[in-house]
C-alpha cells in the first residue's frame, strides 16, 4: 500500500467535557474518494476542520504527504492550504458577492494572474459545472443545487490536490442529492483530485466512494474499500447502514 | 456560596480581560495590514463611499439642527448679559472642540458601525469568515483593514462637514431669525477659532474612527465568542446592539480623556 496523502494518527480532541476524537486513525489515499460516515454529531465535520486548520487536535498527529502538519512552518502551511479546498455544508458563499466574484475570490486574492486570465479561468469552471448565465447573480438568487455547484466551482478554481466535502447533500431533495453525488464523482474523475466526503447519505455515498470509513464514539471503527466495507460483520456498522439503532442504545 | 461567587467573579474578570486583549490585538492587526502589500485601494474606496459619502446626509441634518439649537440656546443665554454678539464664538467653539467630533462619531456609529457589526456577524455565523481562512485569505486583512482605513479618512472629513454645517445652522437662527448682524456673527467665528481648536477636533475624530471601527468590527467578527453563545439571528442582533452601545460610551470616555489631555 502506498503512503497515504493524509493520515490521522491517534488524534484526540475534546470540547469541554465532550470527547469528539478519541485516538482517531484514518488514512486518505491519493486520487481516491474516501467517505467518512457516522451519526449526526459524531465529529465528522470536526475531522475535516482539523485538516484545513480550523481546529487543532489536543494530541496525536495529522500527516500530509508524510509530513506532520503540526511541524509545518508558516510557508509550508500556506503551500498546503493552496493545495486543499473545502466545501462547506451550507456552501459558505459570500452573499454580498456575485457568483463570478465568489468563484474568482481565491485567485483574485492569492495569485498574480491578470484580470483576463482570471476571467478566462472562472468562465471555464462556470462552463464545466454547467452554471453558465449565473455569473452576475447573487447566491440568494440561485437554487440549492446551483449554489452547490457554485461552491464546487470556487473549491476547484485553484486546481486543488484535495477537496474536502462537508455533508455536500444536506438539505437537498433525492434527485438533487443524486446530482451532487454524480457531480463529485464526475469531477473527481475529470480533475483527479483526492476527495474526502463526510456524509450520512446511505446508501448513495457507496456509489461514489472507493474507500469508506465509519466514525463512532471518537474512533474510526472500520475503514476499507467500499466492497469490503459493505461485507463487514461489525454490528455497529451494519446497524448504521441499515438505519437501525443498536439494542439499548440511546438516540 | 462564597466560593461560587468568587469563581463567578473570576470567570467574569477573565472574560472581560480576554475580550479587551482580543479587541486590542484585532485593532493592531487591522492597522498593520493597512500597510501590507498588495494594497487594497479599491476596497478602501468602496468602504469610504459607504462610511463617508453615505453618511453625509445624516451628518448634514444632524449638524444643521445642532447648530440651530446652539444658536437659539446661546442667543437667549448671551442676551441676558448683553453679549449676543459673541454667539458666533460660542457656536463655533462648541462645535469644533466638542460636539462636531462627538456627534459625528455617534451618528456614524448608528449608521455605519451597526451595519459593519451586523455584516461581519452574519459572515461569522454563516461560516463565510471560516471560508476565507480555508482559502488562506487573512479575514482581518480582508474585512477589517479596508474599513479602518476608510474610517480614518472619513471621520475627520465628516467632522469638518458637521462643523461647517453647524456654524451655518447657528447663523440661520442667530442672524436670519433673531437678528444678530451677520458680519459680526462670522467675524466672531473667524476671530475666536484658533488652529489648536481645529487640531483638537481633528485628533478626536481620528481616535473615534479607530474606536468605532474596532469595536463594531470586532463585535461582529467575534460574534461566536460572545458570553452565552453568539449564534443565529439573536447572536448577531446582540453583537450589533453591544457594538453601538460600547462605541457610544467609549466615544464619550475618550472625548473626556482627550479634552483633559489637550487642555
Amino acid at each position: 500500500m502506498t503512503t497515504p496523502l493524509i493520515e490521522f494518527v491517534n488524534v484526540k480532541k475534546r470540547f469541554g467535557n465532550i470527547r469528539v476524537m478519541d485516538g482517531l486513525n484514518l488514512s486518505i489515499h491519493r486520487g481516491q474518494i474516501t467517505a467518512v460516515i457516522g451519526k449526526s454529531g459524531s465529529g465528522k465535520s470536526v475531522l475535516l476542520k482539523h485538516i484545513i486548520g480550523l481546529e487543532e487536535q489536543d494530541s496525536g498527529s495529522i500527516f500530509y504527504d508524510g509530513r506532520d502538519m503540526a511541524q509545518m512552518d508558516r510557508t509550508a502551511r500556506r503551500k498546503f492550504k493552496k493545495r486543499v479546498s473545502y466545501m462547506f455544508q451550507d456552501n459558505a458563499l459570500f452573499d454580498a458577492m456575485t457568483v463570478f466574484e465568489n468563484i474568482a475570490l481565491p485567485i483574485v486574492e492569492k495569485s498574480t494572474l491578470s484580470r483576463e486570465e482570471i476571467k478566462e479561468r472562472v468562465l471555464t469552471r462556470v462552463n464545466q459545472l454547467d452554471i453558465t448565465g449565473t455569473e452576475e447573480k447573487y447566491p440568494a438568487q440561485l437554487s440549492g443545487g446551483m449554489r452547490k455547484r457554485v461552491a464546487l466551482a470556487r473549491a476547484l478554481i485553484t486546481d486543488p490536490e484535495v477537496v474536502l466535502f462537508d455533508e455536500p447533500t444536506t438539505g437537498l431533495d433525492p434527485v438533487r442529492k443524486q446530482g451532487v453525488h454524480g457531480m463529485i464523482k464526475e469531477y473527481q474523475a475529470q480533475f483527479g483530485f483526492t476527495a474526502l466526503v463526510v456524509s450520512h447519505e446511505i446508501p448513495e455515498i457507496f456509489d461514489i466512494a472507493q474507500q469508506v470509513a465509519m466514525l463512532d464514539q471518537g474512533k474510526i471503527i472500520l475503514q476499507d474499500n467500499t466492497e469490503q466495507f459493505l461485507r463487514t460483520n461489525l454490528d455497529v456498522v451494519r446497524c448504521f447502514i441499515h438505519g437501525k439503532e443498536k439494542t439499548g442504545e440511546k438516540i | 456560596m462564597i466560593a461560587e461567587y468568587i469563581e463567578y467573579l473570576g470567570h467574569k474578570t477573565l472574560g472581560i480581560v480576554g475580550g479587551i486583549g482580543r479587541t486590542f490585538l484585532f485593532m493592531l492587526m487591522g492597522v498593520f495590514h493597512i500597510f501590507t502589500l498588495p494594497w487594497q485601494i479599491y476596497k478602501v474606496v468602496e468602504h469610504t463611499w459607504f462610511i463617508g459619502m453615505k453618511s453625509m446626509g445624516v451628518i448634514i441634518l444632524t449638524g444643521i439642527f445642532t447648530g440651530m439649537v446652539l444658536g437659539l440656546q446661546g442667543y437667549y443665554t448671551l442676551v441676558k448679559f448683553g453679549s449676543e454678539g459673541m454667539l458666533g464664538s460660542a457656536v463655533a467653539l462648541t462645535l469644533i472642540r466638542e460636539l462636531g467630533p462627538v456627534l459625528t462619531a455617534i451618528m456614524v456609529t448608528a449608521r455605519a458601525g451597526s451595519s459593519m457589526a451586523a455584516e461581519l456577524g452574519v459572515m461569522r455565523i454563516s461560516q463565510q469568515i471560516d471560508a476565507l481562512e480555508t482559502m488562506d485569505i487573512d479575514p482581518v486583512r480582508f474585512l477589517f483593514s479596508p474599513r479602518i482605513a476608510a474610517a480614518v479618512i472619513s471621520f475627520p472629513l465628516l467632522t469638518a462637514l458637521f462643523d461647517v454645517v453647524g456654524i451655518f445652522g447657528g447663523y440661520i437662527t442667530g442672524s436670519l431669525m433673531l437678528g444678530i448682524n451677520p458680519g459680526i456673527y462670522l467675524y466672531r467665528v473667524t476671530e475666536s477659532v484658533i488652529m489648536a481648536d481645529v487640531t483638537g477636533g481633528f485628533v478626536k475624530s481620528l481616535v473615534f474612527s479607530l474606536v468605532v471601527t474596532t469595536v463594531c468590527c470586532s463585535r461582529g467578527f467575534f460574534t461566536h465568542l460572545q458570553e452565552g453563545g453568539g449564534y443565529g439571528a439573536k447572536g448577531v442582533s446582540s453583537s450589533t446592539t453591544n457594538a453601538v452601545v460600547t462605541s457610544s460610551v467609549l466615544i464619550l470616555f475618550f472625548d473626556y480623556l482627550i479634552t483633559w489631555l489637550l487642555l
